[in-house]
């Protein structure tokens, strides 16, 4: 068990575009502070700024966690579906903290109706606004899993690499959090992003 | 559910909880982002003894509240804040008869208008009508102080306000659950009328009466402990309530807090006495100087809005920037990193498949004004499409396009309305544009679904609250009852057809009333087909289907290409190219 004494507030930012599945990854990283014995709070877009906008979720956990928001430059881990929308929260993150981001692109009906450009060098833009980046093929790896929609569950498996709590508890999180028909693929999709990121650190290192 | 046990819920899944464990009989609401979820959570715990409903609008909703909770029952009803505008009526005379079994009116406000279209602040609302407003700040207090609500409700014989707003609705915490515990009351409406029915010379006395009572509620704030002063260093002492106390938390860990858990009656002996203690007073609230304004009439020096934004939603991050102008140190740096400047925005859109999108693009073959609604159809004024010229409120659309028209503006105007808002407040707006011998062509976007808010049942779904089949109105037959003759039903998707109808329309001095009716595409994915595929090799990139403004349709300058994962299959691109290049995945071209 992780240690639950200490008066330490971990921070998690999850970003990405509405219709994506952050609320689903937002309740299984809270429900896994939760079973590991730690005060949560997080906080959630609902609504007309769901619609295919840009969202964010956040997750506080430790002793005792008044605020459900993060403050800037302070989360300690963050997971982005989207890369533009990583870049758009990369001021979330403190200096180091772990960021795994989806290689996903998603173009914004405002580039396609040519009010402004998708950037071609979002990923050096990737590189530079983050030191401890871990970019990962979610969304290909759930499609070879069989279901597109578990990309979330990959992401998290990710972010699971830079924070302290133990696997049992995100198995007991995903199990609680996803219907029963969908446990095994989401678990793989659990390991599967766990392992990807670990292997983009070891080559990073 | 009988051991004592902790769950993780969202401030309104809370709500829920706490309107359950207090033994609620009747609830009722009208959906309205950050509200919705609370009667659905309640609803879904299919309590034999506990009815819920969506009503047609807020107002419906509390004098169903209203008529139960005379009977003796518990009852909660909720609504966003624009709502209440709505329930005004009933509301502001509900103080006056009282109530006998326990009413909360849960009222959730949106400071910085995540989904709204306006940001007004509930406070005001508990202090003209006379009753008392509880603040909760997160979904444990949600549920405990939903629970308080029905207590002193009873105690006091009057409506009380649970507000929420947006971050204490959709964030989610620790919270105590325990058993459901119908109150010990008698059920039976006794005959009252010198307290139930406020004709002038009874009025008068309820008058009187609750000024005595809002008295002892304040007398109750002064001393419960839904008030409290958590004394720490009193070199600074800050009054503050809701998240805002959260926030305080984390900013200033050292500082004396009053924390205001009923915003209203006034607890004047707690800001005195508070006032007293500390050396510097500072008022952190957000939305307006509802405290301020009083302390500072009580006598009491205070900073507030003076250093703290009356605009817009808190977070600690803001509060730090204040601390640091309060005491004049430099602000932390809030700005988003360099690589992030000159990103594409992503405003909310309309989705995929969206039926409405269909009739905004006919619509944009005319140069007419279209007064919108509140809804997803509000999305319908952005580029491209751009086809929305006002918005007001629920029911705006319909009677804003008739003012319009009989104005001396030259231009034909055209008023448009969703399934569930016609149901709300479009039907008196028809009325008067066919009894007052209008014009306009009024169109109702009928996606069978309150769908902004995540698809609620309405009057025209034939589906109540709590999944029973029920009547299921017709919008046309309404229309016809009301007194509009020409009455069309359509299919958004066609175009042409709808462009042609509205040509027709226009040269008609007498209204007519267009029901487009297609589902909402994530509501019902049975209508949902194969994705389409536009013939890269032929396209010569016009731009037409571009122009629909459709997420699924990625265009960076050269070639369009629809992403299959996000296309529903709705066939609007398909109507709308020309050169006949767009088709079902694989289909043979």
């Amino acid at each position: 068990m992780s240690n639950t004494n200490s008066d330490k507030v971990t921070s998690v930012v999850l970003l990405g575009v509405g219709g994506q599945g952050i609320l689903l990854a937002s309740e299984i990283m809270a429900r896994a502070a939760m079973h590991a014995g730690f005060d949560v709070k997080t906080n959630e877009v609902h609504g007309m700024a769901q619609r295919g906008g840009s969202v964010i979720a956040q997750v506080r956990y430790g002793k005792k966690v008044y605020s459900p928001l993060i403050a800037e430059r302070t989360a300690d881990v963050l997971a982005s579906f989207e890369k533009v929308e990583a870049v758009r929260g990369a001021h979330y993150v403190k200096p180091g903290g772990l960021c795994v981001i989806a290689n996903t692109q998603i173009i914004p009906t405002t580039v396609s109706s040519g009010l402004c450009d998708y950037p071609k060098d979002i990923d050096e833009r990737l590189a530079k606004a983050f030191d401890n980046l871990s970019l990962i093929d979610a969304q290909q790896k759930a499609v070879e899993l069989g279901n597109v929609k578990a990309a979330n569950v990959v992401l998290m498996g990710g972010l699971s690499v830079g924070l302290d709590l133990p696997l049992e508890v995100w198995h007991e999180a995903v199990k609680t959090s996803v219907k029963p028909k969908f446990l095994e693929l989401n678990l793989k999709a659990f390991e599967e992003g766990r392992a990807m990121t670990l292997a983009s650190q070891s080559a990073g290192v | 559910m009988s051991e004592l046990k902790q769950d993780l819920l969202s401030g309104n899944d809370a709500y829920a909880r706490g309107a359950w464990e207090a033994g609620v009989t009747v609830a009722a609401g009208y959906p309205g982002t950050p509200s919705t979820e609370i009667l659905e959570a309640l609803a879904a715990y299919k309590q034999k003894d506990l009815h819920c409903e969506w009503s047609p609008n807020e107002k419906v909703a509390l004098e169903v509240g209203a008529g139960a909770a005379l009977t003796g029952a518990r009852v909660l009803v909720t609504m966003k804040h624009v709502g209440l505008n709505v329930a005004a009526d009933p509301f502001m005379t509900l103080a006056y008869t009282g109530v006998v079994g326990g009413l909360v009116i849960l009222v959730a406000d949106d400071p910085g208008m995540h989904s709204s279209q306006n940001e007004q602040d509930t406070r005001h609302f508990a202090r003209f009508g006379k009753v008392p407003i509880l603040e909760p700040s997160d979904a444990t207090e949600a549920k405990d102080m939903m629970k308080r609500g029905f207590e002193i409700s009873e105690q006091f014989k009057t409506p009380v306000i649970v507000r929420s707003t947006t971050r204490v609705s959709h964030s989610r915490g620790l919270v105590d659950l325990v058993d459901r515990e119908l109150p010990d009351t008698k059920i039976g409406f006794e005959k009252n009328p010198r307290q139930f029915v406020p004709v002038p010379a009874f009025a008068r006395q309820m008058r009187v009466d609750l000024e005595k009572r809002l008295h002892q509620i304040k007398d109750f704030a002064e001393t419960d402990s839904i008030n409290r002063i958590e004394y720490n260093d009193k070199s600074l002492g800050i009054i503050t309530s809701s998240t805002s106390y959260l926030y305080v938390k984390e900013v200033w860990p050292e500082a004396s807090v009053l924390k205001l858990g009923m915003a209203y009656p006034f607890a004047d002996k707690l800001f005195k006495e508070f006032s007293e203690n500390v050396d510097n007073v500072l008022v952190i609230e957000e939305l307006d100087d509802f405290y301020e304004e009083h302390i500072k009439a009580l006598g009491i020096k205070c900073d507030g809005k003076n250093f703290v934004p009356n605009i817009g939603e808190f977070t600690q991050s803001k509060l730090a920037v204040i601390r640091a102008k309060y005491e004049g140190k430099e602000a932390p740096d809030l700005s988003p990193v360099a690589e992030a400047t000159g990103l594409p925005m992503r405003p909310p859109t309309l989705c995929p498949g969206c039926p409405h999108r269909g009739m905004f693009t006919a619509l944009r073959y005319f140069d007419c004004i279209v007064t919108g609604d509140i809804g997803c159809y509000a999305l319908g004024v952005a580029p491209p499409l751009s086809r929305i010229d006002t918005i007001l409120c629920m029911g705006g659309g319909f009677t804003m396009a008739h003012g319009m028209d009989r104005s001396p503006e030259p231009k034909k105007v055209v008023g448009i309305l969703g399934d569930s808002t016609f149901f709300h407040s479009g039907i008196t707006g028809l009325c008067n544009i066919a009894y007052n011998k209008g014009a306009s062509i009024i169109i109702v976007l009928d996606n069978r679904t309150t769908a902004m808010t995540g698809h609620q049942d309405h009057p025209g779904t034939g589906t109540t609250l709590m999944g029973d089949p029920t009547a299921c109105l017709s919008i046309e037959k309404i229309g016809e009852a009301c007194g509009i003759k020409r009455i069309f039903s359509v299919d958004p998707r066609d175009i042409d057809d709808n462009v042609q109808l509205l040509k027709q329309e226009f040269e008609i001095d007498e209204p007519t009333l267009i029901v487009a009716k297609y589902p909402c595409v994530l509501n019902d994915k049975s209508v949902w087909e194969e994705a389409r595929e536009i013939d890269e090799e032929l396209c010569v990139s016009c731009g037409n289907c571009v122009s629909l403004g459709c997420p699924a349709i990625e265009y960076n300058g050269d070639i369009p290409k629809i992403e299959p994962l996000m296309c529903t299959g709705c066939s609007l691109c398909e109507n709308v190219c020309e050169l006949d290049l767009i088709h079902k995945q694989g289909e043979e071209k």
